[in-house]
This record gives C-alpha cells, structure tokens and sequence, in this order.
C-alpha cells in the first residue's frame, strides 16, 4: 500500500489511465480545430467531439445534440442560471434553489439578485432533502428556474431530483441540475429525472481537469440560453470558443466507462464505504452521520467526532487526504454551510470529516484509514478538554463559555 | 497549510496534557473559547504557596493544530515561573516561537487569554482562602 492514501473523490479523482490514453492522441496527431470543415485535421477532430458527445449522452440518457461543452462545471453552473435569467427575462426574474448548493451556483445566484433578479434560497430539511411542499409554494407566476443540485458534494445527498423535476415541468418551470457528484455515481437519466438542463464535469469521474458540458433539453420543452461566452458562435451559438478537443474526448471516455462499469462499481464503493462507517463505529464513541444515510451518494461518507476539532484531526493523518467543515480549512474561515443548513450546531461542523471514495480505493487502504482514525481520535480526545467534561456529564450546552 | 517545525513537535508530543485538581487552593484554572468557535482551551497552574512559584502546569485544548501546540508551549513556559512573570507572557512570544501564520494568531492569543485567567482563578481562591483565615482568627 502505498501512501499518502486519496479518499477525497468529491474534490477530484484521478484521472483513469485508459481516459489518458484516449486523449493521447488528440494532442500531438489528431491535433485539428473540431471547426475547420474543409480538411482532414478538422475532420478527425469533429468525428472525436461526436463520438464523445454520444458517450456522454448514452451515459444520460439525452440526444447527442443536447450536449454543449464547457470549460467545467462552474462554467456550466454560470451558463444555465445567467443564460435562463437573461433568455426569460420578459417571463420572470424568479428562481429558486437551495441553502446547501455549490457555490457556483449560490453565487451565480447572489449576483443576478444584483440585477434585479429574485431569488428564492430554499432551507433543506435536517437530513439535508429539499421539501417538495416548500418548494411548491416557493413557485411563482415570476418563477423562471429551479436549480436544485442531484447529490450534494459534502453530504452526498441525494435530492428527490425525478420529483421536483415533476413539480416544476407541472408548474411550467425550467429545472437545472448540478450533477457532478452523482453522473457517472449512480444511474442518472434526464428523462426518467425529469431535467431540463444539467450541469456535467470530466475530473469528478476519472477524467481531465478543464472540461465540462451542459445538457440542453432541445424537446419538451425546447430550452434556450442566452450565450454568455460570444465568439464564433460554436455549440450552437450557446458557447463560443474552439473546443478542447483532448478534454472533450477525456469527458467521452470518462463517460463511457462509467456507463460500463457502473452496475459493479456501485456496489463496489458502496461496500468499502459501509466497511468504513461500521470500523469507525466500532472503534469510537460519539460519532454522528452528517445527511440522510438512506438517499445518499455509495460513495460518500461525511461523519462528525464529537470532541475533536477537524483541523488537528486532519493535521493527526497526514498521509490520508480527506475533507473537514471545519472553519479552520476553509478559506473564509467560516465552518461549513452546508453542514449549518441542516441545523447543526458550529461544533459539530468544527468535527466534521468528509470521505470520498473513489474508483482506486482498496479494502486494505480503507482498513488503514478507519485504524489511523481511531488512533488519532482517541488520541486528541485525550487532549480535548470537551471531551473530558462531557465523561463528567457536563452538558456542553449549558456551559457559559467565555467569548472574546 | 504547511506547519512549522515547531507546531508540529508540540502537536505531536504535547507537553504537559492532563488535568490538576480544579478545587484545590493553590490551582488555577482558566478555561478559554467556545466549542462554535471551534477553539477551546483549558489551562491550570498549581502554585507553590510557599515561593509562589508555578510547580506545575497543565492543558486541555480543543482546537487546531496550532491552539494545540500554543497551549503546549504556554504550559511549557509557566513551570518555574512566578505568577508575576508568568502574566508577563505575550501571544507575541508565542506567535514568534511557533511561527504562526497571520491566520492562527488568534491561537497565541488565546493562550494568552488562558494564563490570564487560570491566574486570576487562582489568586481569586487565595483572597477568599486570606478572608477565610482572617475570619476565623
């Protein structure tokens, strides 16, 4: 085994060798401008996007022609919100999404408020689920888009995406997804799920960073986006700018073999993450489940030790990346947000630890990360002056803490 | 983050972690933080009556690497001292032993905070325990 150990899959993964020697050849001899019409470089180039369209597509259920490329999710989150925003501007100025989004689309959000649109950011319940009732009398005649994520990149919740996306075709309303976390995861389909417009990147599922697409619904309804990248009029005139032929192909591949291996890869992760949870309980008092256990991502495990700040905790296994909600990790210095959407307390997000497993995960390494966490655990409650009071049975709650 | 040398020798070999006898006269004890804010540290010094001179020292720290070792290193410092010169001791001291980044000064200065008050805890019990006496006499 070799070390210092990746389980942190819902930032990026690494990239699957066989996407690599995919690409390969699209850097060096298959070098062409997917544009150029009138030669063979070009055309080498065109046949490789289409191919990489059509895996993408199959992967989720959608029409090749439905697939423009991005430069990543956050390109694509950008494209969906302000395209529809600006595209529907005389039918409304609502939308609504949730308190536990990525930020791409909270902040894509925040700065269409700064032009006059409205947006409603729906709060999640305390297992992290959107309420369909909340969100059915949040919709408006003024209602224009509903960006709901498909899993959640912290939690890995999974939202009831097939039943908004009912909701708001009934409602007349636009659906966008971010699905990063969960295509290529768990069988996603834009037409059982009921989505108009998906957000998809190539690094979240083993393929290269800086490359990414949108899925635009082309029938029932028809969607449309105002372009916010203008050039050449590429991808239909809704994204302009040379296609990274390499990338895209990379995506395709990523695609493919994720369509192919999912049935046991699932199962698969699902098992090893399963063998984390009940080691770690087996080895620890007080650990709670951050998100509903029961619509979650077979991949995600996101747990709080009670007592223990995350930081140190990261700190104490430094040869296993992992993720922490503590404030201290974060660049704002603010614990996370999702994790305070679901109602818990700073303190349980100050002891959060974020697990991704991913496609190169052994039995072996997940049996060293749930040995090195009990070490490292035990070890700094210790060292935690909570913890102690709390084995005198001192209500942590009812503690007048000094405040500077 | 990259630690420094230092923070991490005292993360990983704390000094001194362990709890005195918090009703005892010649301890102090300051407790520092709030769990929200992700930071808590408790910090006793047991006091010679005689000298006084802290004998003995002790922490407890919920917290980061940094507050860890801030309140190790803090620990370190106060034995042998007298409580005069230990509320001599400045989170400036601190933030230069350890080499704490911008960002984890709060951590010096919280170490700060805990000589201060498990110092003012214990000189709190001495006046009551002089008031007792001068009672009972």
């Amino acid at each position: 085994m070799k070390t210092p150990l990746y389980l942190d899959n819902h930032a990026t993964t690494r990239m699957d060798p066989r996407v690599l020697d995919a690409m390969l050849p699209y850097f060096t001899e298959h070098f062409g401008n997917a544009a150029s019409r009138n030669h063979e470089f070009g055309w080498a180039a065109e046949q490789a996007v289409d191919k990489a369209r059509k895996q993408i597509a199959d992967l989720i259920g959608a029409s090749p022609r439905e697939i423009v490329f991005t430069s990543g999710a956050t390109e694509s989150d950008n494209l969906a919100i302000k395209g529809v925003a600006e595209m529907y501007a005389e039918k409304g100025n609502h939308i609504i999404t949730a308190a536990t989004e990525h930020k791409a689309v909270l902040d894509t959000c925040k700065k269409l408020e700064k032009h006059g649109y409205r947006v409603t950011y729906l709060p999640v319940l305390a297992d992290g689920l959107v309420d369909l009732d909340m969100l059915r009398e949040a919709i408006t005649d003024k209602t224009i888009l509903v960006s709901i994520m498909y899993a959640n990149n912290e939690i890995g919740v999974i939202q009831p995406v097939a039943e908004i996306g009912r909701l708001c075709r009934e409602k007349g309303v636009l659906f966008h997804t971010d699905g990063v976390q969960a295509i290529g995861k768990v069988p996603v389909n834009v037409e059982t799920d009921n989505i108009d417009i998906m957000s998809i990147t190539a690094h979240k599922m083993y393929g290269p960073k800086g490359v990414g697409a949108l899925y635009v619904r082309r029938r029932n309804p028809r969607v449309q986006l105002t372009a916010q990248m203008d050039g050449g009029g590429h991808e239909r005139g809704m994204r302009s700018g040379t296609l990274n032929v390499p990338g895209i192909v990379g995506l395709g591949e990523a695609c493919a073999i994720c369509h192919r291996e999912m049935a046991t890869e699932m199962p698969r992760l699902q098992a090893l993450r399963d063998r984390l949870k009940t080691k770690l309980e087996a080895g620890l008092d007080e650990l709670y489940l951050n998100g509903s256990w029961e619509h979650r991502l077979p991949n995600n495990l996101n747990m709080s030790f009670a007592y223990v700040e995350g930081e140190s905790l990261l700190m104490g296994i430094s040869d296993i990346a992992v993720s922490s909600g503590s404030a201290c990790t974060s660049a704002t210095l603010e614990p996370s947000y999702v994790l305070k959407a679901l109602g818990l307390g700073d303190d349980i997000a100050h002891s959060s630890i974020r697990f991704g497993i991913g496609r190169f995960n052994t039995e072996e390494e997940i049996d060293y990360v749930a040995a090195r966490l009990i070490e490292v655990v035990t070890k700094l409650r210790e060292l935690s002056p909570l913890y102690e009071m709390a084995k005198e049975g001192i209500d942590l709650s009812k503690v007048q803490w000094a405040h500077d | 983050m990259a630690y420094s040398e230092k923070v991490l020798d005292h993360y990983n070999n704390p000094r001194n972690v362990g709890s005195l006898d918090k009703k005892s006269a010649n301890v102090g004890t300051g407790m520092v933080g709030a769990p929200e804010c992700g930071d808590v540290m408790k910090l006793q010094i047991q006091v010679n009556e005689e000298n006084g001179i802290i004998e003995d020292a002790k922490f407890k720290t919920f917290g980061c690497g940094s507050a860890i070792a801030s309140s190790s290193l803090a620990t370190e410092w106060l034995k042998g001292k007298t409580v005069d010169e230990a509320l001599a001791i400045r989170n400036t001291d601190i933030v230069n032993e350890l080499s704490l980044p911008p960002v984890k000064i709060h951590c010096s200065v919280l170490a700060e905070d805990a000589i201060k008050a498990a110092i003012s805890d214990y000189r709190a019990k001495q006046t009551t325990k002089t008031a007792a006496e001068q009672t009972v006499a």
